[in-house]
């Protein structure tokens, strides 16, 4: 598999939201993003068992990953209001990947997260969860659409 | 002024009950200059989407951890974080957090690594204060800065690192993980991002009490006679013996030495912090796996 180094389109974006705000203002902005991860759409909010939980993180994450007929990805998490941190990062990746191509959701580097320059806001231990959740997404990804 | 102890009857039956207070307690001394109150908490955000009126914030990750070495901040490190949160040396420092205090309780221990002398924890932490309805807000405090000393780190007494516990194998230890992590079963997850450990188990001879039963379903610590059934009669520890506690990083088994020391006033137990990340690490250190502690 090839290395690709550029981010989708509006990861790109929030990277540079990020990058260009201070050390303070980003723990704000991931705060701002926690507060803006839409709510279980209904059809899970009765079928959280169906859905994959991220044991990665520190705090309680479900996770659902649905490739639509025209190949697009939509990403649905679940994380209870006590774990701002978690669903800001689960908000970064539903913001930056929803309902793009499953290629191009494929493609994201996995290290992507480092240029949100959030290791020193958040300490490189809690960032590992954000991660995850982006391999566990490519994982579902790949099984859905049979690549890999 | 020194501040008063809380007299409520159940933190009375503890070994020292001046290390805990009742969100009750607290609520009626918010406003009491002799007071700080901190927040600690697992996940970064938690405190400023609202927390107690007047609280500080003091991240374990940011705040009490070395940038650069794996450590907690020196003296002079202690003392610039305690003047910036409006902390003196008399500064009696309650401390509250998430999760059953897990975090909190780590902030605790690193503070007595300092010897900060006035140190408690609220008992059933934030779950409780905002279960009870009680008042929270958004506004950051600005304190006004202090001189607190440098005090050097004294590592001696309630820490313990990889030789000291190679040389305490076959006395009383206790991992306070998950059964899974214990037995060594939850490294074998394929496919999935590891714990940071190329290998599971636990040290030979430490028993596996989980460090959240020590906890109540609302967060409050267990009664007393509840406590001593699982560590005395479930685990065979002593009040006499000497103890290491270890977890993953040394946060969990932070929380379970508050509840030997302060709650049943254990008077030698000793935090590895290194934990399974340095031992599971750890070249031909011995392993052992599976439900019993196996020896040394």
């Amino acid at each position: 598999m090839s290395a690709p180094t550029t981010l989708p389109p509006r990861l790109a974006e929030l990277a540079d939201d990020f990058e260009s705000v201070s050390k303070n203002d980003r723990l704000q902005l991931l705060l701002e993003l926690s507060r803006e991860l839409p709510d279980l759409p209904e059809h899970l909010v009765d079928a959280r068992d169906s859905m994959e939980q991220v044991h990665e993180c520190q705090s309680p994450l479900f996770l659902a990953v649905e490739v639509g007929e025209d190949q697009r990805v939509h990403l649905f998490f679940d994380a209870p209001p006590e774990a701002p941190t978690t669903r800001g990062f689960a908000s970064i990746l539903h913001a930056g990947l929803d309902g793009e191509p499953a290629p191009v959701v494929l493609g994201t580097p996995d290290d992507f997260y480092v240029r949100l320059g959030l290791a020193e806001a958040v300490s490189p231990l809690r960032l590992r969860g954000m991660a995850a959740m982006l391999a566990r997404i490519k994982r579902n990804v790949r099984e859905q659409t049979g690549e890999g | 002024m020194a501040v008063d102890t809380d007299d409520d009857p159940k933190l009375a039956s503890y070994a020292h009950p001046e290390r805990l207070v009742t969100t009750g307690w607290l609520a009626e001394r918010l406003d009491d200059p002799g007071i700080v109150v901190v927040e600690s908490d697992e996940d970064v955000l938690l405190y400023d989407t609202g927390h107690i009126p007047g609280a500080v914030k003091v991240d374990w990750h940011t705040d009490l951890n070395d940038r650069t070495t794996r450590d907690y901040v020196d003296g002079a490190g202690f003392a610039e974080l305690m003047s910036d949160k409006g902390i003196g040396r008399d500064t009696t420092v309650v401390i509250y957090g998430d999760r059953n205090n897990w975090w909190a309780a780590y902030a605790l221990w690193v503070f007595s690594l300092f010897g900060h002398p006035d140190v408690r924890l609220v008992d059933g932490g934030r779950a409780k204060w905002v279960a009870e309805g009680r008042e929270m807000t958004t506004e950051i405090p600005s304190p006004e800065r202090t001189e607190y000393p440098v005090v050097e780190r004294d590592d001696s007494r309630i820490r313990a690192f990889k030789d000291q516990v190679l040389a305490h194998l076959g006395q009383p230890m206790i991992d306070v993980r998950s059964p899974g992590e214990y037995t060594g079963e939850l490294l074998h997850m394929p496919d999935y991002p590891q714990e940071g450990a190329v290998r599971g188990g636990h040290i030979p001879g430490a028993a596996n009490v989980p460090w959240a039963k020590a906890a109540a379903d609302d967060g409050t610590f267990r009664a007393r006679d509840e406590l001593e059934e699982l560590y005395l009669k479930g685990a065979g520890l002593d009040a006499g013996d000497e103890v290491v506690a270890y977890c993953r990083i040394g946060e969990r088994s932070s929380h379970t030495w508050f509840v030997l020391t302060h709650l049943l006033g254990f008077g030698n137990v000793r935090n590895y912090d290194g934990s399974w990340t340095e031992w599971g690490n750890s070249v031909r250190v011995p392993i052992a796996t599976g439900a019993e502690p196996g020896s040394a």
